[in-house]
């Protein structure tokens, strides 16, 4: 990171940020999620969805998990307040992943009313990205870095909702399965070559570990126990054992 | 009330408000107002930052191991050892993001043509 010399105005303009995070649609990650939400188009057509009520979802929404949850909910007939609690428990989750993003954001100046706005193009994979660019990014330029990526990615997938609906292409089942696996495989890879301490890299590894454990024993708070109790014994065995002689990340 | 007992043109949209966007956008502008008063230093960070890490690290294993749709119809042990090889050719290429991706689609795809 480099932090300027008084004087010596930062590099670039905020809409200069802003088109460099645009650009980063064009990249892997951009492409698997766009793949993901395919899947979801067809998904929500077969659910008998309207074309209008898919396209509304994934904008106000915008967390994959959640909007399944939320066909499920509507496809089993459930009422509106079982159907809230359902979709709240899914998208916890999202609360400590803003919360450990904020500080990489925000400078000095960042009005929080920016940040609640970006919040909302907060999912699992504009996370992953964030982790992945954020550092490259001289700070007071990283909202408008982040808004170009984000807000750009969320349009571009709910235009792929729109026209994936109207479009129902037989999209083959298998060839959508080998596009699904894209997902955990990017986030593996990226999460593990991102991670700036070995307190990540062990969180990492209890959350592989613990995530499958806990969804056999609680399906419904798996992520949540997976989190919590893998995030607590990865910060004290971080504590226990500092990385001797490793070199942290980047 | 459920999704389809109120025959009006808005119900549905007020149905995804309510029960859609405000209950996963509270938890994101709780995030905010949680993260606001955290120093990037801190001790409090590097454990919020595990948790969230453990937390998209279970994500990864329930896509691997318990997916939906039509990769469900793939055999488990075939998924496993094609997220285990790329993740090992992806270390082994000093750390490079496609070369995981690519060797894990690679075995995958071989997988399911030889009928596993």
């Amino acid at each position: 990171m480099q932090n300027t010399a008084a004087g010596a105005p930062p590099e670039g303009t905020n809409l200069l940020w802003f088109g460099r995070g645009m650009r980063k649609i064009l990249s892997l990650p951009a492409f698997i999620l766009m793949s993901a939400f395919v899947g979801f188009a067809g998904f929500a057509r077969e659910s008998g969805i309207e074309f209008a009520h898919a396209v509304f979802m994934t904008a106000v929404i915008w967390a994959l998990p959640a909007q399944v949850v939320l066909i499920a909910a509507i496809g089993a007939g459930m009422t509106i307040v079982p159907t809230f609690v359902a979709v709240t428990l899914s998208s916890v989750r999202l609360m400590p992943m803003v919360t450990a993003l904020v500080p990489d954001l925000r400078a000095e100046k960042t009005r929080t009313l920016t940040l609640i706005f970006l919040s909302h193009f907060v999912a699992v994979t504009s996370w992953v990205m964030a982790n992945q660019y954020i550092g490259q990014v001289p700070r007071r330029f990283r909202t408008a870095f982040f808004g170009g990526f984000a807000v750009t990615l969320t349009t571009m997938n709910i235009c792929v909702v729109a026209v994936i609906y109207e479009l129902s292409t037989g999209i083959p089942a298998p060839v959508l399965g080998v596009l699904f696996f894209l997902t955990p495989i990017y986030f593996l890879t990226s999460l593990w070559a991102t991670a700036r301490d070995h307190v990540v890299k062990i969180a990492m590894v209890t959350g592989l570990l613990l995530g499958p454990i806990f969804h056999l024993l609680a399906p419904d708070f798996d992520l949540l126990l997976a989190g919590i109790v893998g995030g607590v014994a990865a910060f004290f065995i971080g504590r226990r054992f500092p990385a001797g002689g490793k070199t942290a990340g980047q | 009330m459920s999704y389809s007992s109120i025959d009006a043109g808005w119900w549905p949209f007020v149905y995804i408000l309510v029960a859609g966007w405000f209950a996963t956008d509270f938890w994101r502008y709780a995030g905010v107002l949680l993260g606001r008063r955290l120093s990037e230093t801190s001790q409090a960070f590097v454990f919020v930052r595990a948790v969230a890490t453990a937390l998209v690290a279970a994500v990864i294993s329930r896509l691997i191991l318990f997916p939906s749709g039509s990769l469900a119809e793939t055999a488990l042990l075939l998924r496993l050892s094609a997220a285990v090889i790329g993740f090992i050719a992806f270390l082994l290429a000093g750390q490079r993001i496609a070369v995981g991706i690519g060797v894990a689609l690679l075995v995958l795809v071989a997988g399911m043509l030889s009928g596993f």
